[in-house]
């Protein structure tokens, strides 16, 4: 059966172009590649190639001739055996094949969308990627009773020893992790039980590394890859963002990467630009991802070993200056913090203050200040960045009717920023004040102790922040 | 494992690799059935990316399409002397890969047009494409990072201990990446079963190897300690020869291998590139001269091998090309509600 040649599109946005001349004649024999034509479109001239073998029956735009539109015949092709005279009506084949019946689509918005019903509607981070407001699982945290004082340091070690005993598929990957005991000493004893197979120094590679610990996910492994610091895991963002976040949604759930990021985060003391830097909304802003960040020794272990756990790509933002503070922490294997989970360190009912990592412990101390100058301060410890526990949070503004965000990171595109929108989408009408921001000045972290200590947002701006929304000033 | 033994044993071994001898040219005496399974998959791979090009043309394809035709030598020639349990990674030019590892040609077609039956569910497109089963990691639109993938995939095996390879693909351009160097050296440093293969096919885009890069690209790994090899891509059993002693070499514990196998794309970088940056006397060298397939068909030809036999394999490869071609478009686009899904894992 004779079938059309139809003029190609040469790239996603051409709709026309001309035909600028023909390499065969009527009556020529084709092969599959072979030029036939040179099209223009606005950006070149390209080539046009037979896909089937056969002879051209008939040329139906003559060279020269300008604005023929993608899709339209241009020529008519002839199997063995067919002559000019079988061009009759020539089917518009290869014409695109119809879809099978489907139901004419409706355009749903995301705010719509969130209200379609059915079984997908179970799967929370389903409803949390399309901006649900949703109570948090239960988490009986008093339950573990069994405390030992332990430092941050070791509540870290301890998770992931664990972890590692109960999995042989996970291990530990990165500068000075093993022999060195880490650059930290949060890997401190895990060579000597696990041995150098699972606990392993790297190079000071991180792009490669985390790369090679993306693959090894990818095939039937759990990594845990520490960062020295997460300043050095810019190096390796193409892998955490591209490689290890996108992947389960671009293999259409077929794929995905169990793997947790680790390392210290944000400031530490005198160290500079390049090394004082929080990365909360960095990874908070990608979908894919899951961002942790702990303050306290249970949270420490807790959300370490529930990330371990996780099946998805996990950045867990820790804190140097957090690691050698000691706490009560679970003793139990069992102690998993479920993710997406933010915890009310101090109830309170005149002003509720949200607060992650390092910034939790300034913001008790300023709820104790507080309380000394008779405002009754709420401290929510946000635990996780993403999913972020969007219930806890409104609740709490819906009780107290102001709130103060707190974050050593900059404030533009910032934890608090997000949190403000989320207050002004859902809970407007409850404030009784505007929100205000406590964070990072917006500079580059300066050196001399004076500067760093002026650039960092401290108690006392937390103790401001509130008095101010309280009216109280 | 003590800390003091860790030590011990992470220290460098002094092992003597086994001496390679070159393979530069086909050795083999292929049997009528090798030369015809070869000859049929290469085909395959040629006439897929033809259709695909065919149905880009016709906007059932959307953004980048980049096809392999004139590489065909290079992933059936390896591929065929792969073990089953060996894992592959490659970059962006990827369709060729995943019908070699035995992926369905009708999933990977409507995963071209973004439909629901497409590998991906229609989520992922040309370059994003996985399958477990076969063994296939992607698919990689970031060039260079497959690399480091690929050296992951091979950590894998070697942690499990399945004696799998890792054969992981990049182009001529990747090799300039960084994260390339930095697997080389975390791949040799840990002894990893990775072969590295460079598909040179001269131009990085618009841009020819000797405008881009200094030495010689399978002397890159030299440094770390990693033999390399260049071979013609343009004759499937000097691939397959030095492919099977490249892999042998890496399944018997001794680390990795550098492939550079030189070949040929006949098409431009991508759909919308008219490849101006090189003569069609070139072009036309390569396709009349040194076409992978037509290289086979020659050699069927002189074994006294029936054209007859030829257009059945002609027919039958045209029928399963039509056929994902049909399914492609048949196939409705995902359903509106997959928008949301798999963005993470339930937990």
């Amino acid at each position: 059966m004779p079938t059309n040649i139809l003029m190609p599109a040469l790239s996603p946005t051409m709709t026309e172009g001309n035909l600028a001349k023909w390499l065969k004649a009527e009556g020529d024999a084709v092969e599959a590649g072979d030029v036939i034509a040179e099209i223009e479109t606005d950006k070149a001239t390209m080539e046009v190639e037979a896909v089937d073998e056969g002879v051209i029956g008939k040329i139906l735009i003559a060279e020269g001739t300008e604005g023929v539109a993608v899709n339209s015949p241009i020529a008519v092709l002839l199997e063995d055996g067919e002559s000019a005279d079988d061009i009759g009506d020539v089917p518009s084949a290869p014409a695109p094949v119809a879809e099978s019946a489907a139901e004419a689509p409706v355009s749903v918005s995301p705010s719509e969308a969130a209200q379609v019903e059915g079984k997908a509607i179970e799967n929370r981070d389903i409803l949390y990627a399309q901006g649900a407001v949703l109570e948090p699982p239960p988490f009986d945290e008093a339950s573990f009773t069994d405390m030992a004082e332990i430092t941050v340091r070791e509540a870290l070690r301890d998770a992931m020893a664990e972890e590692m005993r109960s999995d042989k598929t996970v291990y530990l990957m990165g500068e000075e992790v093993a022999e060195y005991q880490g650059a930290y000493k949060v890997s401190q004893g895990l060579l000597g039980e696990f041995g150098d197979k699972r606990v392993i120094d790297t190079p000071i590679t991180e792009h490669g590394f985390a790369g090679i610990a993306v693959g090894s996910a990818m095939n039937g492994l759990k990594p845990i890859v520490e960062f020295m610091t997460w300043n050095f895991g810019m190096q390796a963002m193409d892998h955490i963002i591209n490689s290890a976040a996108k992947t389960l949604y671009m293999a259409g759930g077929k794929l995905g990467c169990p793997i947790v990021f680790r390392g210290p985060n944000g400031a530490a003391s005198r160290v500079g630009a390049q090394h004082s830097q929080c990365y909360a909304s960095w990874y908070g802003h990608i979908p894919g991802l899951k961002v942790v960040a702990p303050w306290s020794g249970a949270d420490a272990k807790g959300l370490m070993k529930a990330a371990i756990r996780d099946p998805n790509p996990i950045i867990f933002l820790e804190n140097e200056m957090l690691y050698g503070e000691t706490h009560s922490v679970p003793t139990s294997e069992d102690f998993a913090i479920p993710l997406g989970r933010a915890k009310i360190e101090r109830e309170g009912s005149d002003v509720t203050i949200v607060a992650f990592s390092i910034m939790v412990g300034k913001a008790l101390q300023a709820a104790e200040k507080l309380a000394e100058q008779g405002i009754d301060a709420e401290v929510i410890n946000l635990r996780t960045i993403r999913p972020l526990d969007r219930y806890t949070i409104l609740e709490s503004v819906k009780k107290t009717n102001r709130i103060v965000t707190c974050e050593e990171g900059w404030a533009f595109s910032g934890i608090g920023a997000e949190i403000a929108a989320l207050i002004g989408e859902h809970a407007f009408d409850y404030l009784d004040a505007p929100l205000v921001r406590v964070a990072a000045a917006d500079v580059p972290m300066p050196y001399a102790a004076n500067l760093e200590a002026l650039a960092l947002p401290q108690m006392d701006e937390i103790v401001h922040a509130a008095r101010k929304v309280c009216y109280a000033d | 494992m003590s800390a003091k033994k860790a030590k011990k044993s992470s220290g460098k071994k002094a092992t003597k690799k086994p001496a390679l001898k070159p393979v530069s040219n086909s050795e083999s005496n292929p049997t009528v059935e090798e030369l015809r399974r070869l000859y049929r998959d290469m085909l395959l791979i040629r006439r897929f990316e033809e259709k695909a090009g065919q149905l880009y043309g016709m906007g059932l394809i959307g953004g980048f399409c980049h096809l392999y035709i004139g590489q065909e030598a290079v992933v059936t020639g390896i591929t065929s002397v792969q073990e089953k349990q060996d894992t592959v990674v490659t970059s962006y030019r990827d369709h060729a890969h995943m019908l070699a590892c035995g992926m369905d040609p009708k999933g990977i077609m409507a995963e071209l047009t973004g439909r629901i039956d497409g590998y991906s569910r229609g989520k992922g497109g040309s370059m994003h494409m996985f399958s477990k089963e076969e063994n296939f990691f992607g698919g990689h639109g970031i060039v260079g990072a497959g690399t480091a993938i690929g050296t992951g995939l091979g950590f894998a095996h070697k942690y499990k201990g399945d004696k799998g390879v890792a054969v992981a693909y990049m182009g001529d351009g990747a090799s300039n990446q960084g994260q390339v160097a930095e697997c080389y050296n975390m791949a040799a440093l840990w002894d990893l079963p990775v072969l590295f293969v460079i598909e040179n096919n001269q131009y990085g885009m618009g841009t020819s190897v000797s405008r881009s890069s200094a030495g010689q690209l399978y002397k890159r790994g030299e440094g770390y300690g990693i033999p390399g090899e260049q071979v013609d891509g343009m004759d499937v059993f000097a691939v397959q020869a030095a492919a099977r002693q490249a892999l042998d070499y890496i399944r018997t514990g001794n680390g990795p291998y550098v492939l550079e196998v030189m070949t040929y794309r006949y098409r431009g970088h991508s759909m919308s590139d008219p490849a101006k940056y090189r003569t069609k006397d070139e072009v036309n060298s390569f396709k009349e001269e040194r076409d992978p397939i037509a290289h086979v068909k020659d050699m069927m030809a002189d074994m006294g091998i029936d054209e007859a036999e030829l257009k059945a394999v002609d027919k039958e490869i045209k029928e399963i090309v039509n056929e994902a071609a049909t399914f492609s478009q048949k196939s409705p686009e995902p359903d509106e509600f997959e928008l949301w899904t798999d963005v993470l894992v339930e937990t």
